[in-house]
């Protein structure tokens, strides 16, 4: 199969002795570090960490409804299994996966600046982080929270006494690394571009985070006083959702789901970032409509604050408002229809290869394509009575979330690994483990929405016999995706000492990032480059390459 | 303070920038006109709320208070002489301020219209 | 450096954002049970002082004037003026901590502080309660005297986290007073005072809001 791979010498290659990891040693030069480069590793590292403990736990639901009855683990501990898994999967790992890491080192070198413009601020996010996950680690240990990852009211603010005031803490600080991420975006790419480097000359990467960062900055708060008012009732007595009190329990759905909706914006904008970036690569051609590709992630950002209510149909809101809310939510699928259309038209009559960030690509394209469509029902009212709260739901969002976020994560980090550790993995177990990674995942969620269609619902550890084929197709799919997912980490391990020099250009791309050493220099850009072409342009990397062998022959 | 103070407008030499931050500095004539402005309104909109204007009270109560808020942005907070940037920045969280209030309203207000 | 000092502003606004939305949900708290449980808003209102709620909001007002000032002599180097600006900021900001501690713990005094001790008896029995007895209340009954909790409830919420971003923002006021007397503002790098001027006017613009949300609810007749 033909590649587009294309490594230096490997017998006289040399990772380059002066960059960002060599600069400085010892652990108070990462502890304390400004460089956007090193920070993303600290992320890349706590996040994969988080990722492992979440998986376990998904591992145990799975494990769990093997059976009908509730035999592994009593239905109190099963519902702090799938809460912890939720809470952890959302706000520690998908959350921040790619903004806080490839974004983080990406952006600042794909404008064409020497690192994001508040620094200080980068690294404060990545110690939030820490601390909201130790609080998380903290209420794991004191016994878990049963709540659900989304905290209805009253039942958790009256009728479970399990960790809610330390989880909402945790997250609340969680909320607030992703605040400072956000805004730290959005002032670099409007501050901090090259000469030349205009609005419309952006890789779609770029634009995808300034949408994201927007949703971050604007939703992220409405979570926090949502938070705020749940300890309040719990530790005062102020009874906002209260109805004893006369309050709204559903008046905290109201401002849970308002940022909580956005949310799953915040995390599919970044990895359809990626999937742009890499389609092109692999296709060696533009992106298709790159403006509407820039302003559907826009659109998708602003559209996305006015959906939310989508999530509480059933819950004894307005019917007139979720008709209203109904026709939102389907005008909000539109841009990213756009965008799956883009990418199809950008693969036609492309030169396409398999390399194993492709092959995520292609995963994410299909999957998303039918998680997204499977929100199309769920936002029509009428079919959402009968499929909220069931598995169908759950294998929507992990659809999305899993088929998608995820697998675009990790043609992210397949994509941009040579980059960051000078270093390549190893292409044919990394295809081999996309390959894992896909069966399982289909194995593992697809059944989930037949369950969902025949009634099962979601949030139970014990369910009628009749569902258990179904769930032991999917358990068994699950061990397959968690084996597709711990091979990248045993084999990224591997490649940071044994993977071939990957040199600048591995992939031949476009991209400002790739016409800089691997890894970069900590200040990124020895001169600070005057961009003079658009983005994907591959002719202009053809004479730049011409130029350099007519320089080198000379 | 008697030292000449700067003029409005743009023509500025000192730390020149295309958003015309910093080139221009409000004057203390205008901080005080709009401070006695908002004690004047805050006196206003106490006086107002002992007459009986039927629901025109919370209205008016309101009104006056979006106009300080908005002298303080403008002013105090240097908006008006700041970059479209800024302003669009400040625009954006009113809207979005504006829209949680609003969708969310909507279905309080429209329960009681009953199921269809 | 321009670049620099321009984008810090950038950030500053961009927080203030944050800021807007997350009193945000408060706000939208506020109207619904207003609309809800109006005559308990009333009757929660008139206990209120209109005296110090008045005299706040004038101390407020006072205190932007006093830091939009600071901002000046900043930007005019007049390092004096910026010391004593930012001092009058801060004591004001004092007085206005001091003020809601003395409606607070009248508030404690007469159990109107949502929870345990929550006590009706100002709102079914007026007379027995100065404060309703001068506003003219009639008896709430029973179910809508209790929602009056919720009000307080809100009272305390919007007025508390309010108070702890003046609270932050005295606290960043004091180093700010140390750094400025020893010149670091008044040598051309003046973006830590403008952008905590946007900070001190954001509070401030809370507020103007808050002030006839809870204390203005029909003073008259």
């Amino acid at each position: 199969m033909s590649t587009i791979i294309s490594l230096p010498d490997q017998s006289t290659a040399r990772i380059p002795k002066v960059n960002f990891i060599t600069k400085e040693n010892g652990l108070l030069s990462w502890l304390l570090t400004g460089d956007h480069k090193r920070i993303a590793m600290l992320y890349l590292a706590s996040i994969t960490f988080f990722f492992a403990i979440g998986g376990a736990l998904a591992g145990l639901i799975r494990l769990e409804l093997l059976t009908p009855q509730s035999d592994l683990m009593a239905t109190d501990t099963y519902n702090k299994v799938f809460t912890m898994h939720g809470v952890v999967m959302i706000f520690l790992f998908l959350v921040p996966s790619v903004p806080a890491t490839l974004g983080n080192f990406l952006i600042p070198i794909m404008i064409g600046a020497k690192d994001l413009a508040l620094p200080k601020i980068n690294l404060l996010s990545w110690y939030l982080y820490v601390a909201g996950g130790i609080m998380v680690l903290y209420t794991m240990a004191a016994g878990g929270v049963d709540t659900g990852w989304t905290f209805t009211t009253p039942l958790s603010t009256h009728y479970l006494n399990t960790n809610v005031l330390s989880t909402g803490i945790a997250i609340f600080i969680a909320g607030f690394s992703s605040i400072f991420t956000g805004l730290n975006f959005i002032v670099t790419i409007h501050k901090m571009r090259a000469p030349g480097m205009t609005w419309f000359r952006l890789p779609l990467f770029v634009w995808s985070h300034y949408a994201a960062s927007i949703l971050m900055v604007l939703g992220t708060p409405v979570l926090a006083i949502a938070l705020v008012l749940v300890i309040l009732e719990r530790t005062m007595g102020i009874g906002v959702f209260d109805a004893a009190k006369g309050g709204d329990p559903i008046l905290f759905q109201h401002l849970f789901w308002f940022y909580s909706h956005p949310a799953v914006y915040i995390m599919i904008l970044p990895g359809m970032g990626v999937i742009s970036e890499v389609i092109s690569t692999f296709s060696r051609k533009r992106v298709f409509g790159y403006t509407a590709v820039a302003f559907s992630s826009v659109a998708i950002a602003v559209f996305g604050f006015f959906v939310w209510e989508h999530h509480m149909f059933i819950m004894g809101v307005s019917t007139y408002s979720t008709l209203v809310f109904s026709l939102l939510t389907m005008l909000v699928a539109v841009p990213s229809a756009i965008k799956i259309f883009n990418w199809s038209f950008t693969l036609y009559k492309g030169s396409i290869t398999f390399e194993t960030p492709m092959l995520y690509a292609f995963g994410f394209m299909g999957l998303f394509t039918i998680g997204g469509l499977t929100g199309v029902f769920l936002g029509t009212t009428g079919t959402d009575i009968h499929l909220t709260e069931t598995y169908f739901i759950v294998a929507h969002f992990h659809f999305v979330m899993v088929g998608g976020m995820l697998m675009a994560f990790l043609a992210g980090i397949h994509f941009w690994w040579p980059k960051m550790t000078g270093r390549m993995y190893p292409e044919k177990i990394s295809q081999l483990a996309a390959l894992i990674t896909f069966i399982g995942f289909n194995f593992t969620f697809f059944p989930q929405f037949i369950l969902g269609t025949l009634g099962m619902p979601r949030r139970y550890a014990a369910y009628p016999a009749e569902f258990q084929v179904l769930n032991v197709f999917s358990t068994a799919g699950a061990t397959i995706l968690g084996v597709g997912y711990l091979l990248p980490i045993l084999y990224l391990t591997w490649s940071l000492r044994y993977g071939e020099i990957a040199g600048n250009n591995p992939w031949q791309a476009t991209g400002l990032e790739w016409q800089i050493q691997s890894p970069p220099l900590t200040e990124n850009f020895a001169e600070i480059p005057i961009v003079d072409h658009d983005a994907y342009d591959y002719d202009w990397l053809e004479r730049k390459h011409v130029h350099e062998r007519e320089v080198t022959s000379v | 303070m008697s030292a000449p103070h700067q003029t409005h407008g743009h023509t500025q030499t000192e730390n020149g920038n295309e958003h015309g931050e910093h080139l221009h500095i409000v004057p203390p004539r205008i901080y005080i006109i709009v401070g006695t402005t908002l004690l004047i309104f805050t006196a206003i909109t106490v006086w107002a709320s002992y007459l009986e204007l039927g629901v025109f009270n919370p209205v008016i109560a309101l009104f006056i208070a979006c106009l300080k808020a908005t002298i303080v942005v403008l002013f105090f907070m240097h908006v008006k002489y700041s970059s479209k940037l800024t302003k669009l920045t400040v625009g954006a969280g009113l809207f979005t301020f504006l829209t949680l209030i609003a969708m969310t309203l909507a279905d309080y207000f429209t329960r009681a219209w009953g199921r269809w | 450096m321009e670049q620099q000092v321009d984008a810090t502003g950038f950030a500053m606004w961009l927080f203030l954002l944050t800021e807007i939305m997350f009193f945000g949900g408060l706000f939208t708290a506020y109207l619904i049970y207003r609309n809800w449980y109006y005559p308990a808003f009333v009757a929660g209102s008139h206990q209120l002082s209109i005296l110090w709620g008045t005299l706040n909001t004038g101390v407020l007002i006072t205190s932007s004037f006093t830091m939009a000032m600071g901002v000046w002599c900043a930007e005019t180097r007049r390092k004096g003026g910026l010391v004593l600006c930012l001092v009058l900021t801060f004591l004001l900001g004092l007085v206005f901590l001091g003020i809601k501690t003395i409606e607070y713990s009248e508030k404690i005094e007469k159990h109107h502080v949502p929870g345990f001790h929550y006590s009706l008896k100002s709102f079914t029995d007026p007379n027995s309660d100065e404060a309703a007895k001068t506003a003219g209340d009639k008896p709430l009954p029973l179910d809508m005297a209790r929602h009056t909790e919720m009000y307080f409830g809100l009272y305390f919420a919007m007025t508390g986290m309010h108070a702890l971003h003046m609270i932050i923002g005295i606290a960043i006021l004091a180093f700010m007073i140390v750094r400025a007397q020893a010149g670091a503002y008044t040598t051309g790098h003046i973006t830590f005072v403008e952008n905590f001027g946007l900070y001190w006017h954001f509070v401030d613009i809370v507020w103007i809001f808050l002030f006839p949300l809870l204390y203005l609810i029909s003073r008259h007749g």
